[in-house]
Order: structure tokens, then sequence, then C-alpha cells
């Protein structure tokens, strides 16, 4: 492999990597925080990007279906945290799997009925259309550059709350001692409908991003809820920070195996996780 | 074994009245049974859904071919899923008595059937899974296909790469059935008239991660790259090849499917890609044109390739029991009636080789605005070579 290629490698695979701690940013902030095991993360996803294709499509502009599909998003996450989620914090995880599994079904039955079995695409929004020179051969779309920045605007923000704001201190406190905060006077279930809904909300804004790069396809939701589930055991369950690190490894990772040996690429994560837990059970950040 | 879970196999017999018929049969006989075998739910939902109203559509059509006898449909749906297949088929064959079997989309799928069914009464007929197997070492004299083989689509293409000065090319495709056989069918042709297959690439299916793929076709600079790639991966492939800027630089071969169906959510990323399919939705043939504003009428959208072989199922089986003036109690006279038909398609005519499979025309089409346009005959009347296949 030249300088050059590799260069091009790693680009891709930062890039990648990115787009999957996004998804996965909100699976372990949910598990983190609630102890929720939200496995209908991926079917968020793909309502995310199933809802931006239809607004897209319906208002012609981009930037106005993202803001519907986003605000969308964070309604349907309230709405389910009030009158699904909420039964089961008392509950195990078993029940929750189920629960959540359920919801997958529910789901990829909605999008059949309501927008049918073809698959779609979604145009790049014309001012982001254009592409910079990158090797002799090819060029870096510019709509790929824009989709990082987001991830690593979204993500700093979402360092910035959790760590510095009083939303985030709540959050912190809840996570350690629900009962305490609770009886402090701060009104823990609002809280927790807040931590779901912007849960969802990122699940959401994933597929938003990723489907002018991607295909719209029914089950595109489960395969991103495995890499996201690797990802995310990978960096420790319920770290904001081990998500972000176990994301850029998988993405590099895959990308690099994706080049150098085809064949295997798709186990050679699920190696990496194996060596990552038989060092360090807990993921990398666990607390 | 033949008991079917309520829940997971919608089981739907619906009957479909014959037209009036002055046939002094009309009265005998049971009706025939249609088992229709194809994914209603799924990924591959919408092509089930395309077959079976082709089915549906060439049977009322033809209605009056049918000598009075009544069609009683059965359907159940495979969800893709090959493990169901055994047990799906063998209800139809066991408890439904079928006498013909229209399925499956899903090569995997086709295979369990294959098995339960090869050498049986019941005829089958598959309106797509194109699984080299199917028409070759599998193959059976009671198994029919309207569709195609995976060898039938590519092989042409490697001529056309030849022609058009293309000496390198780069070959992907994932790693199953019908991905390598796409790739080895173009090399066929390809290497034999010269050509290299400077890197072939198989991926694990159904991953869609191309990125690090495409960069490294830019990288190693080919005349020309082929695959094979189908539904959200071909979407994807194409939208990412173009991101990257290849397309207009290095041209983009491929199997049919990469741009059937797909066209739509591609966008303009697919302009120039050349492919070699058995049909094209604006190819023109008389048959066509009326196939189509039939099934527009019928169905409100137009049809597809899977509508087509659907379609084409359906004309196999009303030609046949035309043939046979209703009469098919004797499967072997059933079977020997259908490899002589000539099947009227709206891709043209075909007849059905030895192993069963069509002889049918490939063609080389581009895309233009949006459109699959048809360029030329890639191969005339092109026969599979249904290699292994002992009838």
């Amino acid at each position: 492999m030249s300088t050059e290629l590799f260069f091009v490698q790693l680009v891709n695979g930062v890039q990648y990597g990115l787009l999957l701690f996004l998804i996965a940013s909100g699976l372990t902030l949910v598990f983190g925080v609630m102890g929720i095991l939200n496995l209908a993360h991926g079917s968020m996803y793909m309502v995310g990007a199933y809802l931006v294709w239809y607004f897209v499509t319906v208002t012609g502009s981009f930037t106005l279906g993202a803001l519907l599909s986003a605000v969308i998003a964070l309604g349907l996450g309230i709405v389910i945290e009030r009158v699904l989620i909420q039964r089961l914090y008392n509950r195990n995880h078993l029940d929750q799997v189920l629960l959540t599994i359920g919801m997958i079904f529910v789901f990829n039955s909605l999008q059949s009925i309501l927008w049918g079995n073809d698959p779609y695409g979604v145009a790049v929004p014309e001012a982001l259309g254009g592409a910079v020179p990158f090797t002799d051969n090819s060029s870096y779309p510019v709509y790929r550059i824009f989709a990082a920045l987001i991830c690593v605007a979204i993500a700093a923000a979402l360092y910035f709350v959790v760590s510095k704001t009083r939303l985030g201190m709540l959050i912190r406190a809840g996570e350690s001692n629900r009962e305490m905060v609770e009886a402090l006077g701060v009104n823990i279930k609002s809280l927790y409908t807040i931590v779901f809904a912007i849960g969802v909300m990122l699940a959401a804004v994933s597929g938003i991003i990723a489907a002018p790069m991607r295909s719209i396809v029914p089950g595109m939701g489960e395969s991103v809820l495995i890499t996201c589930f690797v990802v995310v055991v990978i960096g420790g369950m319920g770290s904001i920070k081990g998500a972000f690190v176990g994301a850029l490894l998988v993405g590099i990772i895959s990308t690099f195996a994706a080049v150098l040996v085809p064949t295997m690429s798709n186990m050679i994560i699920y190696i990496f996780m194996i060596l990552v837990l038989l060092a360090k059970p807990q993921g990398l950040f666990a607390k | 074994m033949s008991r079917i879970k309520p829940l997971a196999s919608v089981v739907l017999a619906t009957t479909l009245t014959a037209g009036l018929s002055t046939s002094a049969l009309a009265a005998a006989g049971d009706p025939v049974k249609i088992g229709v075998m194809l994914p209603f739910s799924g990924i591959y939902a919408q092509l089930g859904e395309a077959g079976r109203d082709g089915l549906k559509l060439a049977l009322k059509e033809h209605a009056d071919q049918l000598h009075g006898a009544e069609i009683e449909f059965i359907e159940l749906d495979t969800e893709a899923k090959p493990s169901r297949a055994p047990e799906l088929a063998s209800s139809l064959l066991n408890q439904h008595e079928a006498d013909f079997v229209i399925g499956p989309v899903h090569s995997g799928v086709a295979m369990g059937m294959i098995k339960m069914l090869r050498g049986k009464d019941t005829i089958m007929i598959i309106p797509n899974a194109g699984s080299a197997a199917a028409t070759g070492p599998l193959c059976s004299p009671n198994v029919f296909r309207t569709s195609f083989s995976s060898w039938q689509p590519s092989y042409p293409m490697g001529k056309v790469a030849l022609e058009k000065g293309y000496k390198k090319v780069y070959a992907i495709s994932w790693n199953y059935g019908m991905g390598r056989e796409s790739l080895d069918a173009f090399a066929e042709s390809f290497e034999a008239g010269g050509g290299e297959i400077v890197e072939k690439v198989l991926l694990p299916f159904p991953s869609t991660n191309f990125q690090s793929h495409v960069s490294d076709i830019a990288d190693e600079n080919p005349d020309a790259v082929f695959t094979f790639f189908a539904g959200g991966g071909a979407i994807k492939f194409v939208k990412d090849y173009d991101a990257m800027g290849l397309r207009g630089k290095i041209p983009l071969l491929g199997s049919g499917f990469l741009t059937e169906g797909t066209l739509q959510a591609q966008g303009p990323a697919a302009e120039g890609v050349m492919t070699g399919l058995h049909y094209a939705e604006q190819l023109d043939v008389p048959k066509n044109q009326q196939f189509r504003e039939a099934f527009h009428t019928e169905y409100g959208h137009y049809p597809d390739i899977y509508a087509v072989q659907g379609y084409d199922a359906g004309q196999a089986i009303a030609n046949t029991i035309d043939q046979l003036k209703g009469d098919i109690s004797d499967k072997q006279a059933v079977i020997g009636t259908m490899e002589k038909l000539t099947i009227d398609s709206p891709r043209g005519q075909f007849t059905f080789s030895r192993a069963h499979n069509p002889v049918q025309n490939i063609y080389l089409r581009e895309v233009k605005d949006g459109v699959n346009v048809v360029q030329s005959v890639a191969a005339e009347a092109l026969e599979d070579p249904a290699r292994g296949c002992r009838i």
C-alpha cells in the first residue's frame, strides 16, 4: 500500500468512525444514564433516514427536511419513553430486550406500510455537492467532510452538556444515585424523558446525515445496530468517551481490513472486540 | 414438518374465476393448483410482489386458454429465508398437492426448494433466482426457469469490454453465489479475448462498506470496473463511485441488476453505467408495450424485470394447459409440452434450453437521463452452458 493510499484510507476510516460514534452515542447515553438497553436504537436510525427522504421529497429542501425529521424524532422519543420505556425502570434487562425487540418489528412493519419496500436515495444538498481534489484519480466529496464536521460538533456539544452544564450534572448524579437525586427535589422522571428523547434523536440525526451517502432500504437499522453494539462494548457500556474511541477504532480497522483482507473484513472487528475484552473485560473506558 | 406456523406464514388461497368457456371439460376435473412461494415480507418483498402480480396478470389475460380449468392460488411467504424453504415447499407438495410451484426470488431459498421438489410430479418454475446450480448440477425434468442464469447477463459483458478497448479490469462483488458466478462469467469471455483482471475483490455479503474499495480502485487506475451488486448495495456502490469522482474517469460495467429497480435512488450518479440484462423497460418489442400498459391498468404502476419473469411463468402455464386441452394429469406430457414452448415474452421471444433455462437475448444498456437505454443486443439467443446438468 502506497503512502498516498494509506492516507486516503485513514481519512475514509476516520469519517466512517465519526458517523459510527454519532449512532452509538445515543445508545451508550441511554444505557449509561437510565440503564436501559435499547435494541430498537437501530430502528431510530432507519426512521431518521426514511423521514428525511420523505420530507426532502415533499419540501424539496434538505435543510427543512432534516430539521422536520429531527424534531419529529425528538417527539417520537418523548412518546416512546412516556408510553413504553417508563414501565421498565424497575424491571430486568430481559424485559427491556423483549420490549425493544418488539419495537424493531413494529417499526419495520410501519416502514413497510408507510413507504413500501422500494429502496430510496436522497440527493446530496446542492450547496454541499462539490468535491475537493484528493489524489490524481479521485476527489473527496464536500458532503462527507461536512458530515464528519457535524459529527465532531455533536460530540463536542454532548461532552459540553454532560460535563459542564446543570443538566449534565443532574444526569451524572442520576447515574450514580437515582434516589438521592429524587430526594433532593429533582424531577427525575422528566430528566429521564429528556435523556431518552435525546438518545432517539441522536440515532435519527445519524440516519439523516447518512441518508445522502447511503441507500435507504428496509432492514437498514439492524445491521447498524450490531456494529453499534461492537463500538459500545469495545468502549465500555455507558461511556461516551469510550464510544468515541471505540467508534474511531472500529471505523479505521474495518476500512483497512476491507482493503487488505476483503473476504474477512466483517470478522475483523469482532476479533478486535474479543481481544479488547480479553484485556479489559468491561471495555476500554468502563466506569 | 408440513405444519405451517400460523403467524409466520400468511396463507392466502384465492380463486380466480376463469373466463367463460365453451369447452366440454369446463365442469370436469379439479382446479389447477398453483403454489406461489415468494417473499412478501423482508428485503425482497417488493420483488416477490412484482413476480406474483405478473403471474396473476398472465393467467387472467390467458383465461380463454385454460379450457375452463379453474386456478387456485396458494400463497406462502418465504421471507427470503433459506431455512424456511424445505418446510414451505413440502407443504405445497404434500398438503396442498400443487400442480405448479412458482418461486422463489432468492437463490438460497431455491436450493432448499429444489431439494424438496426435484424429481417430483409438481412442476417448479423459478421466476427469479439465478443460481447456476438450479439449471446446472441440480437440474431436473420438473424444474423450469423463466428468468436467467447468473452466467447470462455477465458473460456477454466481457466481449463488450474488449470491444470498447478495455484491457485491464478491476472486478468487485459480494462473496456469495450470484456475485462469484457473475465475476467468473465475465472473466470467462474477457480473459479468453486477451483481457486481464487486475484485481478481483469479493466482499462478505451484505457488507456495503465500499468506500475503501472505491479509493483502492482510484489508486489502481484500471481501464474499467466490472461489478455485480443489487438492491441497496447497488445504490450505495454507484453513489460512492460517483462521490469519489470516478464516474466519467473509469467506466463502470455490471450485471444488469446494478441499475435494475435502483436507478431512481441512484439519481445522476448512475449516468453512463453500462450493464447487460435480458430485459430493459423501454425495450422496443410490441409485446413489451402491450404488457406495460396492461400491467399499469391492472396495478397502477409500471412493471419491472421481476414482474416480467412472473408474467412469463404464468404464460408458460397457460400455454401448456392450452396445448394439453386442459388435461394436466399426465406430468410427463406437461414437461414435454413445456420444453417445446416458445414464450412470447415482453423481453422478446424465448425458448427453454435442454436444462430448462431461457435461451434469450442479452441487451447492452447504458443509463441516460435516468433510463436504461438499450444500446445493442450484446448476445443473441444466449444459452446457458448448464455445466453439470444431466437431463
